[in-house]
């Protein structure tokens, strides 16, 4: 054990634990949560790859996952095919999508706030097609039909979206894990961290920010293929609105940009913050206020994100602060 | 059908010019304070909302017309920006853009939430009795609270303009916007600039919400609307730039009010959204925008 550090050690306590919550947990309620709290960080690292990593900040994520979650509903409901089968062809949806954007974009070279707003453009056009158009069901929307089984992605018990949501966050810590370690992550910090410099160094930025939104767009297909099989309702709003895109960045910025656990721990302190604040106050509105006014406090006494909290603690008790 | 369309062409174009007044003022604030701040300010679309519901309060429980509103909206919605920017914004980012991102979102969220709280998610209009007047040109029809909000605006905007390029606090905030290192050191407040701009850009909502509100209605997201359109504008028009905003905004009201006529209310949206593509991939600098 002497060869792993705290870290990995903490890593793998944790997993385990939020392994065994469905048997510690009999509320189907919080169970609903967790899953929600798992889903929205596997959202927010997809994001967090070309947000974070490689720093280039998209206002439209939710493009991918509103196409991956179109492609698997439609595959479903109109071709019968299961979405085991349909999460890969989201996937790979979700990564063309990406590669087009992506393509558009950094070939023209836009930069910061011009990529974060074409990509909300983007989002945009996909969700005025997506209203306009026949096979997507316009405005009115895609209805899954609810037939739990395993190879229909289905579950009565709410203990198996859970594992899915699970297994989904895990992969997607072990992608930004893998980043952190691999030279291709040392390249997007690079770009990240100057652009020119990085090229000056001999870093094909063009390349690896195109690998980079390929990775984000792939996870988001899949984001969108589970979203479809939990809540069996897709419409044009859902799939390309704001909401989605403003989720991802949200978790991950409060949480902590370009860490690894940083979509995680956002995702259920905000998740964590909404649900108490519902659960307290059910006049409309007043619970939103609070979860506004608390996301505001974080940002404004933790400028670098929660896992800023244990950053500091960690230098403090001279630990190897990797800061 | 579409010699029918061609009838009405120009009353749709009319009418998009019109409206499109309204929103180039919602994006002259817009970008005045992208062009000084650098930041991207998604409180936008909320605020307008606060003062769509300020001037609906002001007629409906004082009788005050939207359009004498105006000398009362218009300084309170600059102080309300400038201390929104003091004492919120500017101190809780900590000069980092993506906190300000997030400040601006958290406040978009507390208040919409909050107008959702006490005004409830109903929609509000106002009955003024020119509501239904309108000027005959011979071969269109314009309303008439249009046309005001069409000639204000152009006045709004020629106002602003003399401000920043005539008087000393234009010339300091031009100076902020171009170098803000060297600014300071010439003995500018960075951070009152900061706030003054914030400030105006807001007190620009504020005329727009009195222009807007006889011819529209409120609810607490009422704003959404405004603001990927005016993000386009200020895109298009180059960001930081004025007569940008202005011409900028003339054109996406003609944009929407077409594409709408000929494509329909659903597709017709997406013209403003590829014109923001199109402009973004090959003008990104806007249309009178300058190099950074």
């Amino acid at each position: 054990m002497s060869k792993f550090s705290t870290t990995s050690r903490a890593t793998l306590a944790g997993t385990l634990f939020t392994a065994s919550l469905p048997f510690l947990i009999a509320d189907r309620f919080v169970i609903d949560v967790l899953t929600l709290i798992l889903f929205s960080a596997f959202l927010g690292q997809s994001w967090n790859i070309l947000g974070g990593y490689a720093g280039q900040f998209s206002f439209g994520g939710v493009v991918f996952f509103g196409t991956g979650a179109y492609v698997s509903a439609i595959l479903l409901n109109t071709f019968g095919i299961d979405p085991w089968i349909g999460i890969f062809a989201a996937i790979a949806a979700g990564v063309v999508t990406a590669a087009f954007i992506g393509f558009v974009s950094f070939r023209y070279g836009l930069r910061g706030s011009y990529f974060a707003l074409i990509t909300l453009a983007f989002a945009e056009v996909f969700r005025v097609i997506a209203n306009s158009v026949e096979f997507t069901g316009g405005g009115v929307g895609i209805f899954i039909a609810h037939e739990p089984s395993l190879a229909r992605l289905q579950f009565d018990d709410p203990a198996g979206f859970y594992y899915i949501a699970f297994v989904m966050a895990l992969i997607s810590i072990l992608i930004a894990m893998w980043l952190e370690r691999s030279r291709f992550g040392a390249r997007l910090i690079a770009i990240r961290e100057n652009e020119d410099a990085a090229e000056a160094l001999g870093v094909n930025a063009f390349k690896c920010k195109m690998y980079a939104i390929m990775i984000t767009g792939g996870m988001g297909g899949a984001a969108g293929t589970f979203y479809v099989q939990k809540y069996l309702y897709l419409d044009p709003p859902i799939a390309y609105g704001v909401a989605f895109s403003v989720e991802m960045l949200l978790v991950t910025i409060v949480g902590g940009l370009g860490t690894v656990f940083g979509p995680l721990i956002g995702s259920f302190v905000l998740h964590g913050v909404n649900e108490v604040a519902r659960h307290f106050i059910s006049e409309p509105g007043l619970s939103m206020i609070v979860y506004g006014v608390i996301l505001v406090a974080i940002i404004g006494f933790l400028p670098n994100g929660l896992i800023g909290l244990f950053k500091k603690r960690r230098k403090k008790q001279g630990g190897d602060g990797d800061a | 059908m579409f010699s029918a369309n061609l009838e009405i062409l120009p009353a749709a174009v009319l009418n998009g010019v019109m409206f499109g007044a309204i929103y180039a003022l919602v994006a002259l604030g817009l970008t005045l304070i992208y062009g000084v701040l650098h930041i991207i300010n998604f409180a936008h679309g909320a605020i307008l909302m606060l003062v769509l519901y300020a001037v609906y309060f002001l007629f409906t429980l004082l009788g005050i017309d939207p359009y004498l509103a105006l000398v009362i909206v218009v300084p309170i919605s600059f102080v309300l920006g400038y201390g929104l920017y003091k004492y919120c914004i500017g101190k809780l980012a900590h000069g980092k853009d993506t906190n300000i991102l997030l400040i601006t979102l958290g406040l978009a969220i507390i208040f919409e939430n909050a107008a959702l709280f006490f005004f409830s998610a109903d929609q509000q209009v106002i009955d003024v009795p020119y509501a239904y007047d309108s000027l005959d040109l011979g071969f269109v029809f314009l309303a008439v609270p249009k046309v005001i909000s069409f000639f204000a605006s152009l006045v709004i905007c020629l106002l602003l303009w003399i401000m920043i390029a005539k008087t000393d606090m234009g010339k300091a905030i031009r100076a902020v916007a171009k170098e803000r290192q060297g600014a300071r050191l010439v003995g500018i407040d960075v951070d009152h600039i900061y706030a003054v701009t914030y400030g105006i850009g807001i007190a620009c909502l504020g005329a727009a919400g009195c222009l807007l509100m006889p011819s529209f209605y409120v609810d607490p997201y009422t704003g959404n609307i405004f603001v990927i359109v005016a993000f386009t504008i200020v895109v298009l028009g180059g960001m930081g730039s004025i007569v940008g905003a202005l011409i900028g905004g003339f054109i996406i009201g003609i944009t929407e009010s077409v594409g709408g006529l000929m494509f329909g209310e659903s597709l017709g949206q997406i013209g403003i959204s590829l014109i923001f593509i199109l402009i973004l991939l090959f003008r990104p600098t806007g249309l009178f925008g300058w190099k950074q």
